[in-house]
């Protein structure tokens, strides 16, 4: 029993880090425009580097 | 059109004028500089497009690059959800510049009132909506993996360590996710009523309260899983809920925010621009060709005619002299004009219209959806079970509370309304969806319930089932030469009629006749020398011709007799298809005008339709959708101008096009966002459609409650039970929903 002290704290943190990238996902917008978003990636234009805002 | 910030300030200190009476004349010369940046502010702050046309990457990367290139334009981002773009620009950069620019790469644009957009761009209860739902759906899956292990056999000190952990999951999450319910239910209890909130949230402190009872005493029962199980899925049935609300309420504020409401005030001979909210009687306001009347006034100068349709739906215009009364929401079409302001804002005829509308709205049943319907009979007698339960095991046991509290949270437990919650928002998301692709707007969400139930359906005439547009009808009739000669007429006058001939003219492939000395004589009609003679085109008693009972413009060459050019309103793109579809699904169709009875029985007979009533006044239009309910019929309303409004209001659903004023809009419960009319015919099936889901779900939340109820009440139910039953029936539902696509 001894591998559920390490293996329930494990699965506890992994499942914590997904709410964090999610929580940061909200706070940052990501989901204004999905539609866009999708689209976006097809074009050439914003490879090299991320879109100056 | 952006207002420039020199005049609105001299219009700042006009009404400054109704208060004190001196204004100083210096201020009004050179603002301050304070005032200055305030009304830089306001301009260079940021221009919304609306993007009706775009729909892909190359859309997206046309627009911005094509923006961008724009001088003084910092920033331009495309959003293809909302299909907008934001532009940050230095405070120089006017909107109508950047349209142009869009026109000429191929994009249809339109300025967006960046006011009247603000709610949409912080959606900060969808994001905390989501977010809940986020944490919910975490504990949920941590917890049910804990459970599993706990269901598969874990004993003794193993299974308290794993319920200990669900606890420290379970209870912060429903804290911060359930709180939503909490706050409903407190409001509720607090109003004493009994929603669907308050089972909803007795159910999940009673499992916590329950599971963290047996936890401290090393029970073998838990039912954290289930309490965080029913945040998360009534959750998602508010969050679908919400998001279809919200998506159409962007969708009528956009609407709203197309058209940005602006006067042309006259101060001391200066033309100022400023927002039809500042108007004030007295003041004088110039109307150009083509634009909107603001505010009630008099004529003082000019002559032209006026649309009066979506006032009161008749087609043909009307001659405007000096001296004469207009009403707002009338179109000036031939000459400029100069009007004093006798009413404005609140005072209008067009703010009256809306009051009435207002009035019909309140005095209109509240419509008990089916939501409200199920809720009102779930929750006593859920509440009403699990009490019987308690008092029947503590009396059976002879006083052993806590099996009895436990059997009692079970059946609040697997009794409470995922299903149920997620019943209705499901089919409702799902069937916007397909309307909105069909592009219908649904504003309420209870339009689409009471759309199922229309049996009568009554069309206004003008702007609805026609265009609006006059077409002129006997052009083959007129020898080249006078086609010709018309054509180049119709050239110098921006007059609906005289752009109809022009257009349809081209279409022909006529060539205009060169013309000398051509000029519009305002009110009356375009006037030139053809060939030594003189010509005209324009009004029957101008040309020397009788006046006809259609619509028709005259055309004089020389002393020859005049010929007449008649013209028809052209129907709107799926008019016939959306009435026959309708007569098709059983459903008596009317049609109600204010216009003349020759125009409104020739169209009644194009279409089919045998009921028809013309010559009716706005209270006439109320008055028959009053009469058709009356009768026992559930009417739905399509109209577009301000004489509709008020029929809209009283009907039993609404719908109006995008193109309808926003008095019309406002008081209708689904907006047509294309030009086409036949999606009215397939709202009312797709309707029906919905309802039918809607109540098979019910059906199927009702079944899973036959057969785990009992089970629940004789005490045989188990955390996993709960869960099974919980998650089973809100797949079925939301699966079911989705066939409806």
């Amino acid at each position: 029993m001894d591998a559920l002290l390490y293996s329930i704290p494990i699965s506890l943190l992994l499942g914590g880090i997904g709410l964090a990238a999610f929580w940061w996902s909200i706070k940052n917008r990501q989901y204004d425009d999905p539609k866009g978003d999708a689209e976006r990636i097809l074009s050439d234009e914003f490879d090299d580097r991320p879109k100056q805002d | 059109m952006t207002v420039s910030p020199a005049p609105s300030r001299s219009v700042d200190e006009f009404e400054d004028e109704h208060v004190s009476a001196s204004a100083c004349p210096a201020c009004i010369a050179a603002p301050s500089a304070e005032q200055m940046a305030k009304s830089g502010d306001i301009k260079g702050a940021r221009i919304m497009l609306s993007l009706p046309t775009a729909h892909c990457a190359v859309c997206i990367t046309d627009v911005e690059r094509e923006l961008m290139k724009q001088p003084g334009v910092k920033s331009a981002r495309v959003n293809l959800t909302l299909k907008r773009a934001s532009v940050d620009a230095e405070g120089d950069v006017e909107a109508a510049g950047l349209i142009s620019a869009l026109d000429r790469i191929g994009y249809e644009a339109h300025e967006l009132d960046p006011g009247m957009l603000s709610a949409t761009e912080a959606d900060k209860r969808g994001r905390d909506l989501l977010m809940r739902i986020g944490v919910a759906g975490f504990a949920m899956m941590n917890i049910m993996m804990l459970s599993v292990a706990v269901w598969s056999g874990a004993e003794d000190t193993t299974r308290d360590l794993f319920h200990w952990i669900s606890a420290a999951i379970a209870i912060p999450t429903t804290i911060f996710a359930a709180q939503p319910f909490f706050a409903n239910a407190w409001a509720a209890l607090r109003g004493g009523r009994l929603g669907m909130d308050v089972p909803i949230s007795l159910a999940i402190l009673l499992a916590l309260g329950i599971s963290l009872f047996e936890t401290i005493h090393s029970g073998s029962h838990a039912y954290f899983e289930a309490a965080t199980m029913l945040t998360f899925f009534l959750l998602v049935g508010r969050y679908l809920d919400y998001r279809t609300r919200a998506v159409a309420r962007s969708a009528a504020e956009e609407l709203a925010a197309l058209e940005v409401p602006r006067a042309t005030v006259l101060r001391d001979g200066v033309e100022a621009v400023v927002p039809v909210g500042e108007l004030v009687p007295g003041d004088l306001i110039r109307v150009r060709p083509g634009g909107r009347i603001p505010a009630d006034g008099e004529v003082i100068e000019g002559h032209s005619e006026s649309d009066r349709s979506v006032l009161t739906g008749e087609s043909l215009p009307v001659q405007v002299a000096p001296g004469m009364v207009l009403s707002a929401g009338e179109v000036n079409l031939t000459g400029p004009l100069t009007i004093r302001v006798t009413a404005a804002g609140k005072d209008s005829s067009l703010h009256r219209m809306a009051d009435l509308v207002a009035m019909a709205e309140s005095a209109k049943t509240k419509y008990t959806s089916l939501a409200e319907r199920a809720a009102r009979l779930y929750a006593p007698i859920v509440h009403l079970l699990s009490f019987s339960a308690f008092c029947a095991w503590a009396w059976v046991t002879g006083g052993d509370f806590r099996l009895a509290v436990n059997i009692s949270a079970a059946v609040l437990i697997i009794t409470c309304p995922c299903a149920l919650g997620l019943a209705v928002p499901a089919v409702v998301t799902a069937a916007s969806g397909k309307l909105f692709r069909k592009g219908l707007l649904i504003k309420d969400g209870t339009a689409l319930e009471r759309l199922a139930e229309v049996d009568t359906v009554v069309f206004d005439k003008t702007g609805t089932l026609t265009m609006g547009a006059p077409r002129p009808q006997n052009l083959s009739e007129l020898s080249s030469e006078a086609l010709s000669v018309a054509m180049a007429l119709a050239e110098g006058s921006a007059h609906p009629l005289a752009r109809a001939l022009h257009d349809v003219a081209v279409g022909q492939g006529a060539t205009p006749a060169m013309l000398e000395d051509l000029r519009e004589v305002p009110g009356y009609g375009v006037e030139g020398r053809w060939q030594g003679q003189t010509v005209r085109l324009g009004r029957a008693n101008w040309i020397g011709a009788e006046d006809g009972a259609t619509t028709a413009t005259h055309l004089g060459i020389g002393d020859a007799a005049p010929i007449a050019i008649t013209f028809a309103d052209s129907l709107r793109p799926g008019a016939e298809d959306a009435v026959a579809g309708l007569k098709a699904q059983g459903k008596q169709v009317w049609l109600v005008s204010g216009d003349v009875e020759g125009a409104v029985s020739e169209l009644a007979a194009r279409l089919g339709i045998e009921n028809y009533r013309s010559g009716a006044l706005p209270l006439e239009k109320a008055q028959l959708v009053n009469d058709l309910t009356h009768e026992g019929h559930r009417v739905l309303m399509v109209g577009d101008g301000l004489n509709d409004t008020a029929a809209l209001a009283a009907a039993h659903v609404s719908v109006s096009p995008a193109s309808a004023l926003d008095a019309a809009r406002t008081a209708s419960d689904i907006v047509l966002l294309g030009k086409e009319l036949a999606p009215v015919a397939d709202a009312a099936s797709i309707a029906v459609r919905a309802r039918r889901r809607i109540k098979e779900n019910f059906g199927i939340s009702i079944v899973y409650n036959i057969i785990a109820v009992p089970l629940a009440l004789v005490g045989l139910a188990t955390p996993l039970m709960a869960a099974l039953a919980m998650s089973a029936s809100s797949i079925t539902v939301s699966l079911n929903s989705l066939r409806l696509r």
